[in-house]
């Protein structure tokens, strides 16, 4: 479903700030896999999804989705392919245009827009069944504004909407990490339960070791912009969080650098 | 007496800038994007119309060359944002720079005249009854035209696009695309206020369209605070921009029948602008610090 093959991404080349964040790079995810992604501040976990995404164009290397070299795809014609949630719940959402609004924005990701209504009657029906399923109340606010929303709501929003036409992968880029504990975690398994519904493959970036863990069907870890720890199956699921710092200090020869990972 | 013989006269003038304030609250409010091009287009608008009306070509023809030109205007701003990457308001006093040219070339001078005895116009100060009616026309169409537009897929996308840059994006939505056709939008319906106002002085001038962006906002801003309580909808938010055109068209020659110098006329739309734009900032500013013990609270 996704595969990138050695890229390298360097920003600030030549300068006196130069980091490498990428370097030789190479993951491939099946069909229906759900893999967290941990690594240490600078890993490059975000630097990959945005490769993915298109954000910018990598140094080096090739990003193939579904079978289709997206390497120079421009960012908002890849979104076909895609559904994201970011870390900032501002990030995901127009604020000043409605849920249903919205929702129907993600309803059209990957279709040309042109002079047919924004929202159908249909849709608002559709939306509002969507809604309902998220236990939050928000089906009876879908004419509401959503800058007026919690982060939490936000994020639950921006959840359906990356999973709205079945994408075919999904990239969750730390996106409970603004929320308080307790949200995190409602919308954790909101995601779970979208990710299993539709069977989607994800790629999610998560600071909470715990969480990767727990979540998913794959774990990877990322250090010094390439993957450094592959597990999956049987063997991430008896995996404990010193597992995964030994290791992790057994192959980098190095201790992991993440106050919040090692907290949380 | 004197000042209410005057009333007629400001509300036309109002409802011009108010067909303005409309285009320019599609770039400043809806694309977020401070467009100063709408300084150099207004004259565009009005230097076209006066120079095809003159030459003997029907009012209304004449009226949509000058939306073209005005389209054209805000495409070249769009191109040199999206295209070239200058930022906003650079792209926009760049074209407005060019427009200078152009309009003089337009016009061949600096002033054009367009008597409305010797041509058939659409709006003037001779026969203001008939001059408002008429604006109430073009209101109306406008208004209904962008009320469709902007409900659309198209215009949904515009939306997103001046809401989040980056959830349009990730959305499928061509940002930049967007940004010049609202751009180009915006311009073409500044450039139709700049007909008829040069239809309604009888007269294109290369300077009429100095500070136009500023009236544009005061327009914007005193029609958002008198009538954003009212309804959110989207219809009434551009109606309240040519409310606030015409508001400010009465507070103006209320000022001048006063006695007030007209020369400082600029100066004081400048402060009430610069007031209004304060006014959210020291909102938060001063609010700030109770936000910060409600969110902690929040958090215990």
């Amino acid at each position: 479903m996704l595969e990138i093959k050695h890229v390298y991404k360097t920003f600030n080349a030549g300068t006196i700030n130069e980091k490498v964040a990428l370097d030789d790079l190479s993951l491939t995810l099946c069909n229906g896999e759900f893999v967290t992604v941990i690594g240490g501040n600078g890993a490059g976990k975000s630097t990959m999804l945005n490769a993915v995404s298109g954000v910018w164009k990598p140094d080096g290397g090739t990003i193939i989705i579904d079978g289709k070299d997206v390497t120079s795809m421009p960012e908002y014609k890849r979104a076909k392919f895609l559904g994201r949630v970011f870390q900032d719940p501002m990030m995901g959402t127009a604020a000043e245009m409605s849920i249903e609004e919205n929702l129907a924005l993600a309803k059209r990701r990957g279709r040309s827009r042109g002079l047919a209504w924004g929202i159908t009657g249909k849709e608002r029906k559709e939306f509002k069944e969507l809604l309902s399923q998220l236990g939050l109340g928000l089906e009876n606010r879908m004419t509401s504004k959503v800058g007026l929303l919690s982060g939490g709501q936000r994020q639950a929003i921006t959840l359906l909407m990356a999973a709205m036409n079945k994408p075919k992968l999904l990239l969750l880029d730390e996106h409970t990490a603004a929320l308080d504990p307790k949200t995190a975690e409602k919308v954790l398994n909101i995601s779970d339960s979208i990710i299993k519904e539709n069977n989607l493959t994800t790629l999610m970036i998560t600071h909470n070791m715990r969480d990767a863990i727990k979540h998913g069907n794959r774990l990877i870890m990322l250090h010094e912009g390439r993957v450094i720890i592959d597990v999956s199956g049987e063997e991430k699921m008896n995996l404990t969080v010193e597992d995964l710092l030994e290791m992790f200090n057994k192959v980098s020869g190095d201790e992991f650098a993440n106050d919040r990972a090692i907290l949380s | 007496m004197g000042l209410l013989n005057a009333m007629p006269g400001a509300i036309a003038q109002g409802m011009i800038w108010g067909i303005m304030a409309i285009g320019l609250y599609i770039s400043y409010k809806i694309l977020d994007f401070a467009d100063l091009t709408v300084d150099g287009s207004i004259c565009t608008g009005a230097a076209v119309c006066a120079m095809l009306v003159t030459s003997g070509m029907n009012v209304w023809v004449s009226m949509i060359f000058s939306l073209l030109a005005g389209m054209a205007a805000g495409f070249v701003t769009g191109i040199l944002h999206t295209l070239l990457g200058i930022p906003p308001i650079l792209s926009g006093i760049l074209t407005q720079l060019m427009l200078w040219s152009v309009n003089l070339k337009i016009m061949g001078k600096a002033n054009q005249a367009l008597n409305a005895r010797q041509f058939d116009v659409v709006v003037t100060q001779l026969n203001k009854g008939s001059t408002i009616l008429a604006l109430v026309f073009f209101c109306i169409v406008i208004i209904a035209i962008l009320y469709w537009f902007f409900g659309t897929e198209l215009g949904c996308a515009i939306r997103a696009t001046g809401n989040n840059l980056n959830m349009s994006r990730a959305q499928g939505i061509n940002t930049k695309f967007n940004i010049v056709l609202a751009l180009t939008v915006s311009n073409g319906i500044v450039a139709v206020s700049g007909a008829l106002l040069a239809q309604y002085t009888g007269a294109a001038d290369i300077n009429m369209g100095r500070g136009a962006i500023v009236i544009g906002l005061a327009a914007i801003i005193i029609g958002n605070a008198l009538l954003s309580k009212i309804s959110d909808n989207f219809a009434v938010k551009l109606f309240s921009a040519v409310f606030g055109g015409i508001i400010y068209y009465i507070v103006y020659q209320s000022v001048i029948y006063m006695g007030l110098d007209p020369d400082l006329l600029k100066m004081l739309s400048a402060i009430v602008v610069a007031i209004f734009l304060a006014v959210p900032y020291w909102r938060k500013q001063v609010l700030k610090p109770k936000k910060k013990e409600e969110g902690s609270d929040a958090r215990d």
